[in-house]
């Protein structure tokens, strides 16, 4: 928040510091006092708990980079070491895998609720594509990640995604031997993912404050999507939201932990246990189940370059949404038609993910090719409609008004 | 103002080509790029994979059957009707002597890298079918496991999201019976 600050530093210490650097003053106004809609729900957790499993993968990362052996002789062994003999190695290495499932869990629901809630429109749009932005980086490090171990699917997996670039026109056996530093995917190749994907997450937290930033110039959205219209509104970051989160996070970090002891290998891939071989690829390869319905849309087109323009353009064409989305109506809670579609579109979205899981043979090609079609009509065709066809339901006159009224009805 | 920008973009260009150029292969990496191959050791029917340039490469001593299936294929039902030899000029029609050494039609030297995104094809023996040729023979050529391309048995593209046909890479042969790629 802009103007001067409610911090009043009272002893000598305190003022002849916050003369020179104003920190604690920052952290109160932004981290403390900042004015917050009092309506949030738990979907509005999910920031919360991003920001934590950042810190969890960071920490448990330097960690494991401690034990771990970028070559492409010894990566493999290296893991098998940190699992076995490194002192709780197994669990830090568990905690880092599936901290990156929990962290594209927490990432899809904290865009789905940006979705539903109509976060991307104006004054948050700028807000909205540091977001994308931030799962690309996300996306880029989690598949960096996945090599390193060097096991068949970290193997096949870099080389079937680095191929993806070989389809670019003129250009692209040349972009897919750079990235790789030889003809097939190998030591250099190891290395030099290794290298970007200790520096990524901290890009990406470069990134997250960034998104904090744009967040707090217009201030939360809220479940109604009203603007805030005054103090009454609003109640302080601390203690309200900071208790709120922390109760999430805790439920959260419960859910995780589930995994990490009673299912640590669940959301993984029983092949990357055999040690990469370059002469022999393993009958089915598929990709972390957090890339897969973005591995369904490049397998519907049946044609090499268009299948890695769809692939890419489903994920840049959320840079567009607040513009594509024509409605001034921001919550779909007072969208009755919009809030079907919502619904169809994260259904079809998982359908999609199912259908990258399974061997494009029969009425999965089918399958994947009209949910492909129907992913990118939602963006360009209904979204655009449905704000000049659709009438919004009357939105309340304030938050604290739609408050109140909930709280008489029950 | 202008002219100093000027010679600082000039400059801030001139210092990233080093940065961009070290992911480019090293000279170790190159070292690497022949190996020789004894044809004699491949038995009739059989194949072997080597590893040429980290990449598996594919020689098979075809069957006369293998060679004939490759020889009636019309040009015009071929998806991709470019050899892909890089010992001919890029353009020459995807004929099966374009694929081999004439005289030598017996030895397909190939890479086993699938166009489309890369993965290793695996070869079809008589005791697995794929109707890889649809109306033809239903045995031998490749199979590519990640998105479902075959290839015939002159290691053409037949079906499937692959755009070309596999690469076959420079070679030469030094004596009757060994070539050596690279």
């Amino acid at each position: 928040m802009s103007g001067s600050s409610k911090y009043q530093p009272t002893s000598p210490v305190g003022k002849w510091f916050h003369e020179r650097l104003p920190i604690v003053a920052f952290v109160k106004d932004h981290a403390m006092d900042f004015p917050t809609p009092k309506n949030l729900n738990y979907w509005w957790t999910f920031g919360g708990i991003l920001a934590v499993m950042l810190v969890v993968q960071i920490i448990t990362g330097i960690v494991l980079v401690m034990h771990y052996t970028p070559h492409v002789d010894f990566a493999f062994n290296s893991v098998e070491q940190i699992m076995r003999d490194v002192n709780y190695g197994w669990l830090i290495r568990y905690m880092h895998m599936n901290g990156a499932s929990m962290f594209f869990i927490a990432v899809y629901i904290h865009m789905f609720r940006g979705m539903y809630f109509g976060s991307y429109k104006a004054p948050r749009e700028v807000l909205w594509m540091i977001g994308v932005i931030i799962y690309l980086v996300m996306m880029a490090t989690a598949f960096m990640g996945y090599v390193l171990p060097w096991g068949q699917m970290s193997f096949w997996g870099a080389k079937v995604i680095t191929n993806l670039f070989s389809a670019i026109p003129f250009v692209g056996d040349f972009v897919t031997t750079w990235l790789w530093g030889g003809y097939s995917v190998d030591n250099p190749t190891l290395n030099r993912f290794f290298s970007l994907h200790y520096l990524l997450p901290f890009v990406l937290a470069g990134l997250v404050i960034l998104h904090i930033w744009a967040l707090h110039v217009p201030g939360n959205n809220n479940p109604t999507g009203i603007a805030v219209k005054g103090p009454q509104d609003t109640v302080p970051f601390h203690p309200y939201y900071t208790m709120k989160d922390g109760f999430a996070i805790v439920v959260f970090l419960i859910f995780y932990a589930l995994f990490v002891f009673y299912g640590p290998n669940y959301m993984g891939d029983a092949v990357n246990y055999v040690p990469a071989n370059p002469l022999s690829t393993p009958a089915h390869i598929k990709p972390e189940w957090y890339y897969l319905p973005f591995y369904a849309i490049l397998r519907s087109i049946p044609d090499k370059l268009f299948g890695v323009i769809a692939m890419f353009s489903s994920i840049l064409i959320l840079l567009a949404l607040p513009w594509l989305d024509t409605s001034r109506v921001r919550s779909g809670n007072y969208r009755p038609i919009f809030k079907g579609f919502f619904w169809v579109f994260v259904i079809v979205c998982i359908a999609l993910g199912f259908i990258g899981s399974k061997p494009p043979e029969g009425s999965y090609v089918l399958w994947g090719r009209i949910l492909t079609a129907y992913y990118f009509i939602h963006f360009i065709v209904i979204l655009p409609l449905l704000g000049l066809l659709e009438t919004p339901k009357p939105l309340p006159a304030s938050i604290s008004d739609d408050v109140l009224a909930k709280a008489k009805l029950a | 103002m202008v002219a100093t920008g000027a010679v600082a973009g000039v400059g801030a260009a001139l210092v990233a080509w080093p940065f961009i150029s070290q992911m480019n292969p090293d000279a170790a990496v190159l070292a690497l790029a022949t190996i020789e191959v004894d044809l004699a050791s491949v038995p009739e029917g059989q194949e072997i994979t080597l590893k040429w340039r980290g990449n598996p490469l594919f020689v098979r001593h075809r069957t006369k059957k293998e060679i004939e299936a490759a020889k009636s294929v019309p040009i015009a039902d071929l998806k991709d009707p470019d050899a892909r030899n890089a010992n001919l000029k890029s353009g020459d029609q995807a004929t099966d002597v374009n694929r081999v050494v004439g005289g030598k039609e017996q030895f397909l030297v190939m890479m086993g890298v699938c166009t489309h995104l890369g993965c290793v094809p695996d070869a079809n023996s008589s005791l697995k079918e794929f109707a890889v040729l649809e109306g033809s023979i239903k045995t031998g050529g490749w199979f590519c496991p990640c998105h479902g391309s075959q290839y015939d048995t002159a290691g053409r593209i037949r079906k499937g999201p692959a755009p070309e046909n596999l690469a076959v890479p420079p070679y030469k042969y030094l004596s009757d019976t060994k070539i050596v790629v690279g």
